[in-house]
């Protein structure tokens, strides 16, 4: 409490610094896997959430678990985009970067904005880390960063003289609390409240004083750095953005996916089984869902996804909802079983988190690569319907409508998300669970009408959806299977008119499913020249380019697909009112080979396969490309 | 789930007959399938289980063609993957009995691993593993079973696989209860099924079974009216081991191998002779007994083992019921999260 004391004293004696007000911000803390990052990150980032900006976040880990220390491999950042507008994306470049060691810079500086804000931890540069780094001289004063506004701190030694002196602190745990002395210099940068911060330590090490005394100490030994120390000119505010009325909470696009099917178990009066394997990064579904048992929720960590998902056929066959979570690899090992629900027309949903593939790929990165996969990646003609949530709070919403779409249809349903959504951290307005309507769910009995005839396990009804009949109900037991079915009575059948008939039902029926569909909506005019088409989580990059270039006066709209079969029934009326498409997505062309052999349109494919995903700017420019085309023609 | 109008009352006795879906049976004439599925038809209606609660699941191959020809609930799924079916429903369904029907190919080689993870977590369901030593609905390449040598389709110039044994196996999973009886042993066989049904936890009966297609008399020295006496014998809790026609030959415990001996020709007593203890917390006898295998020894053929330990379904029930104890708060107050803030 000394240094603080004596920091706050010196303050008195300077003048005021000068503060700005700017509309958004993007920064990123940056640091070695152990240095606390993504928790210092989080602690920004909802302390700018009770300020009132709408916040967009993005952490990124290595894939490694224990990657050497100090090495590039090894490094973790949680970057941070907070406005006083809307936003929809965590933000393409930087603003302010903190890096904690070389490692931390070097792959990090490139993100940064020319004359941006770049603080280092000077003491954590030393010949050893620099070499690690594959640093042959040190940045911090070989003039290299001259392009920036480099802030050399000592944040090691500042803070280690802040908590050294409490005690029963191990050398450990001393190094432990840098983050929070970084947190404070940048809390102090960006005009934020340390109060909500302090209160989580409080709470979170309410056993341990020192390590409370610990950290809250150095969090504010760095805001006080901040507002003494010179270099620091300027402070920046973001104010308050205007956002709807309501409760808001943030959450994670995994978060909202484990809470959504909470709430599709409660509002199908149902138990949800959940069986799935552990993979990167669907595997957090499952951690979240285990702690919603109490709720209804049955998990089931299963040998492989094979079994994950046959786990969840039984189920849903003995009538919980069957839901499991996975990503590509996974997804492929579950083909032939998703197959055989589309045959046996049981309701189930796969969570499919995608990453960069093919094979193992680069787990931790996304891609929007599975599309075809899922759509087609299944021997015989096996259509089901694909759902992709277009942000984090959208998770919420299609998980329930994957499992209102499963019961209704009797159908395997995919929603098909990605590590980056999985991931992004944004605000949410908290649903009623009130207004949400009912899942309807119907397990036929045998009626006195029928008698002894034989019951017809595949009679269709007005949605060709067949009877979900449950075993264990008296005078109703039937076989079902992977052999193809008589289209009546479900008996094996290889008659050949049959089999054609029953592909067609199959597919009807999953075309049909279009009249349930909401409209789809077009963000800007509704015709024009450039027409942005994008799914899921390309979504937040689409709409903010599109939005940025309709303020400059061009003729932009853009429109996300959340359905992507089947798919909204005007999308074909909207694609013809705009001279040009635009279809950013983060594959080779996945959707847009689909879009045209569907639509006879002219769409430009834009594609990324970087782990990464697209940046507003490289959207920006590829449009007024086309607009420069057009105008050309 | 439990369903108060499927509780059995006394009016509604059931029959085989009752079992009999109407179904063509499609195996070929003199399958060994068709005894199988004859005695289990005799066994389902004695369990006091209501037919609506039964439910078969079965993989790929000869035998899954099972669930088809009982009327109960029935899935014919995909090649090696009834375990996991069978487990998501059991656990789903805890009212429910669920059998699996495989054979030595969807079980054992494309289905090891599921088969394997259904035993070791001791789930309440009824594995029957048709063991015929070939793959039957493939037309006869060898199996994972097939003894070493075997000429078949896909091994020409004779098998050079080593097979699996698959009571040791199961063994080696941890089964709770594992038995093994033949396709022409009727009586025995409606024993060890009623014994598999009963058994609270995961039950795992091999059935030698006859392909009279691919393999036939692969079983010959086990069915054969003058060989069986010297090749089989029948394993009984508590009592000794012995065989052969007038049950002359007795089982003794060489060192860590079995020895036959002719005991009263050589003036031992019964009590002299290994003894069988299906109840024993250790594998050892178990996998001891497993290891004999024709010619060189006679085959053991009943109940292995039969020990108690909790399911996985109850377990799992368990765990669920604790959570939903602990619940403080409605799913509202969860998704509105700890910290939370109003915009007005
Ligand atoms: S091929 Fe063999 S196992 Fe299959 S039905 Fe014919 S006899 Fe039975």
């Amino acid at each position: 409490m000394e240094e603080v004391q004596k920091l706050k004293k010196e303050d008195k004696n300077r003048p005021r610094k000068s503060k700005q007000t700017v509309e958004r911000v993007v920064i990123r803390l940056a640091g070695d896997s152990g240095d606390g990052m993504q928790l210092a990150g989080l602690k920004f980032t909802s302390a700018s959430v009770m300020l009132g900006n709408d916040v967009s976040t993005f952490p990124d880990y290595p894939a490694e678990i224990r990657a050497p220390q100090g090495t590039l491999a090894g490094v973790s950042g949680f970057q941070i985009h907070f406005s006083s507008t809307e936003i929809y994306t965590p933000g393409d470049r930087l603003d302010t970067l903190v890096a904690m060691n070389p490692a931390a810079l070097k792959v990090n500086i490139v993100d940064l904005k020319p004359n941006g804000i770049l603080i280092c931890d000077k003491d954590s540069f030393t010949p050893r880390t620099l070499a690690k780094a594959g640093y042959a001289s040190n940045p911090l004063e070989d003039n290299s960063l001259h392009n920036y506004r480099l802030f050399s701190v000592n944040i090691t030694k500042l803070n280690k003289e802040t908590v050294s002196k409490i005690k029963g602190m191990t050398g450990k745990q001393i190094n432990l609390t840098r983050n929070f002395f970084a947190l404070g210099l940048i809390s102090w940068l960006y005009d934020r409240p340390l109060h909500t911060t302090i209160k989580w330590i409080k709470s979170k090490f309410k056993n341990r004083p020192n390590i409370v005394e610990a950290n809250t100490n150095t969090l504010k030994a760095g805001y006080y750095f901040g507002e003494t120390n010179e270099f620091l000119a300027i402070q920046y505010s973001v104010p308050k953005a205007t956002m709807e009325p309501g409760l808001y909470r943030y959450i994670s696009g995994t978060q909202a996916l484990a809470l959504g099917l909470a709430t599709a178990a409660h509002l199908a009066k149902k138990e949800l089984f959940f069986g799935a394997y552990p993979i990167t990064p669907a595997s957090d579904i499952l951690h979240e869902l285990v702690r919603l048992r109490g709720y209804g929720i049955k998990t089931f960590q299963a040998e492989d996804e094979i079994a994950a998902i046959g786990s969840i056929i039984g189920a849903a066959f003995g009538g919980s909802i069957g839901v499991t979570g996975t990503s590509g690899p996974g997804l492929a090992l579950m083909s032939e079983a998703l197959g055989l629900a589309v045959i046996t027309e049981l309701p189930i949903v796969l969570i499919n988190v995608q990453r960069a593939g093919p094979s193992t790929g680069m787990p931790t990165k996304p891609e929007q690569s599975d599309l075809l996969q899922v759509l087609f990646g299944r021997n015989g003609e096996s259509p089901l319907p694909v759902l992709a949530p277009q942000s984090p709070g959208d998770c919420f919403d299609l998980s329930i409508e994957a499992v209102r779409m499963a019961i209704k249809y009797m159908t395997p349903v995919v929603l098909l998300s990605d590590a980056y959504l999985a991931n992004n951290i944004d605000p949410w307005k908290i649903p009623n669970l009130d207004n949400k309507s009912p899942i309807e769910v119907f397990h036929p009995k045998k009626s006195v009408e029928s008698g002894n005839d034989r019951f017809t396990p595949y009679t269709r009804n007005e949605h060709l959806s067949r009877p979900y009949v449950l075993p264990g109900t008296k005078g109703l037991e039937h076989r079902i299977g992977g052999l193809e079915k008589e289209k009546i009575t479900g008996d094996v059948s290889y008659d050949p008119l049959n089999h054609e008939e029953m592909v067609n039902l199959r597919e009807q029926k999953i075309a049909g499913i279009v009249k349930d569909l909401p409209l789809q909506e077009i963000n800007g005019p509704t015709e024009g020249d450039v027409l942005v088409l994008s799914w899921g989580s390309t979504h937040g990059a689409a709409h903010t380019a599109s939005e940025n270039l309709r303020k400059e006066g061009l003729s932009v709209a853009n429109t996300n697909l959340r359905f992507i079969n089947p798919l909204p029934s005007n999308l074909g009326d909207i694609l013809g009112s705009f001279t040009r498409i635009l279809l950013p997505e983060m594959n080779k062309g996945q959707l847009h080979l689909i879009i045209q052999a569907r639509y006879s349109v002219r769409a430009k494919s834009m594609t990324k396969v970087q782990g990464k995903p697209f940046h507003v700017d490289e959207i920006e420019k590829e449009i007024r490309k086309l607009i420069a085309g057009i105008n050309h023609d | 789930m439990t369903n108060e109008e499927n509780t059995l009352t006394p009016s509604s006795v059931l029959s085989p007959k009752d079992f009999d879906s109407g179904f063509d049976v499609r195996w070929c004439p003199g399958c060994g399938d068709y005894a199988i599925l004859a005695n289990l038809k005799r066994v389902l209606p004695t369990l006091g289980i209501p037919k609506e609660k039964f439910v078969v699941v079965s993989g790929i191959g000869c035998s899954s063609r099972f669930p088809y020809y009982l009327d109960t609930y029935g899935m014919h799924t995909i090649h090696g993957r009834a375990p996991t079916i069978a487990t998501g429903l059991k656990c789903s369904r805890p009212d429910l009995s669920v059998w699996v029907v495989t054979g030595d190919g969807d079980g054992l080689s494309i289905g090891g691993n599921h088969l394997m993870h259904a035993i070791r977590r001791n789930v309440d369901i009824k594995i029957l593993l048709f063991n015929n030593q070939i793959y039957g609905l493939t037309k006869g390449q060898y199996s994972p079973t097939t003894k070493q040598s075997k000429r078949t389709k896909s091994s020409p110039t004779g098998s050079i696989d080593y097979p699996v044994n698959p009571i040791s196996w199961a063994l080696g999973a941890e089964a709770t209860f594992i038995a093994r009886t033949i396709f022409q042993y009727p009586d025995h066989m409606q024993q060890v099924l009623r014994r598999a049904a009963e058994h609270r936890g995961v039950s795992f009966v091999e059935i030698y079974q006859n392909c009279v297609i691919f393999n036939d008399g692969a079983f010959r020295y086990a069915t054969d009216k003058e060989m069986r006496y010297d090749n089989i014998f029948e394993l009984e809790h508590g009592n000794p081991m012995k065989f052969g026609r007038d049950q002359e030959k007795g089982i003794f415990l060489h060192g860590l191998t079995p020895k036959v001996i002719n005991y009263k020709q050589a003036g031992f007593d019964e009590t002299d002779l290994l003894h069988h203890d299906e109840n024993a917390q250790e594998s050892t006898l178990a996998f001891f007994l497993s290891r004999m295998r024709y010619p060189e020894f006679p085959e053991p053929i009943g109940i292995f083992r039969a020990i108690q330990k909790p399911t996985y379904n109850d377990l799992l029930d368990n765990q669920m019921e604790e959570a939903k104890q602990a619940v403080t708060k409605p799913l509202q107050e969860i998704i509105n999260g700890e910290e939370n803030w109003t915009v007005t």
